[in-house]
């Protein structure tokens, strides 16, 4: 089961930093963590990534892991070079008031799961 | 058809790390290769550069496409690994509380390696550095 990112953005009251035109990207499936390996550990393509690390390197990951779009939790917001380098690439950048338990929980609830 | 490209990766430099990853991945993507196939050369070209940069002292990222397949060359002039079968042991990580930081340290970079490629070479001399050959081979389905 797919969920278009706009339905992610309005459940988790997200802020787009990077991506206002993609909302419409559909998510097969999310993954949740602050080290980059282990997302890089099996499958991810068409995922939403959850992170609580603000830093270029999310982007790199996501990217090379072919994710759909990355969302910052516990309200984190990304520097400059995070939001370029988002930009250079097209890749759909939010910002989430929740925290990680929290985030993970409300994707579940609408039917979220993990990419694998 | 053969194509070498080379990537020179500097120690440290977090700035640009993972960029050459980023364009080798494009490199192939430009030659159609099968799409599982750059996803896991472009994994096993990341996590390389990164140790390149947080435990190899520079080095650099050979690229070899042809027919046959995709060969990975890494270069390292660091310090070389003490133990290469605790090195690729999940969970093990000599990262620093910076790299931490960034989100590495998960201890899983050579396993990764290991697991996205289709073969693998490593020669390690302390002192010396770190050789790392990653081949991916074409027309077979894996994924």
């Amino acid at each position: 089961m797919s969920i278009q990112l706009s339905e992610i953005r309005k459940a988790l009251d997200a802020e787009i930093i990077v991506g206002h035109d993609k909302l419409d990207l559909e998510i097969t499936g999310g993954a949740a963590s602050d080290l980059m390996s282990d997302l890089l550990r099996n499958p991810k393509r068409g995922a939403l990534m959850l992170t609580g690390l603000s830093s270029s390197q999310v982007i790199r990951t996501a990217i090379i892991a072919d994710m759909t779009a990355v969302v910052l939790v516990r309200g984190k917001t990304p520097d400059t070079k995070m939001t370029e380098l988002a930009r250079a690439y097209e890749l759909p950048l939010l910002t989430t008031p929740f925290n990680m338990y929290s985030s993970v929980g409300i994707l579940y609830g609408i039917g979220l799961r993990s990419i694998r | 058809m053969t194509l070498t490209k080379e990537y020179r990766i500097k120690a440290g430099d977090f700035e640009k790390a993972g960029d050459a990853s980023l364009q080798i991945k494009s490199t192939l993507k430009s030659l159609d290769i099968y799409p599982d196939i750059i996803r896991r050369a472009a994994i096993c070209a990341y996590e390389s550069e990164m140790n390149i940069v947080m435990h190899g002292g520079g080095g650099t990222i050979t690229l070899t496409v042809d027919d046959s397949g995709i060969v990975l060359e890494v270069r390292d002039e660091g310090p070389g690994i003490e133990d290469v079968n605790l090195a690729f042991q999940e969970g093990y990580s000599t990262a620093l509380m910076e790299h931490r930081e960034m989100g590495f340290g998960a201890g899983m970079g050579l396993p990764n390696i290991k697991k996205s490629s289709d073969f693998y070479e490593i020669n390690s001399k302390l002192g010396k550095g770190t050789n790392l050959t990653i081949f991916f081979w074409q027309n077979r389905e894996s994924g």
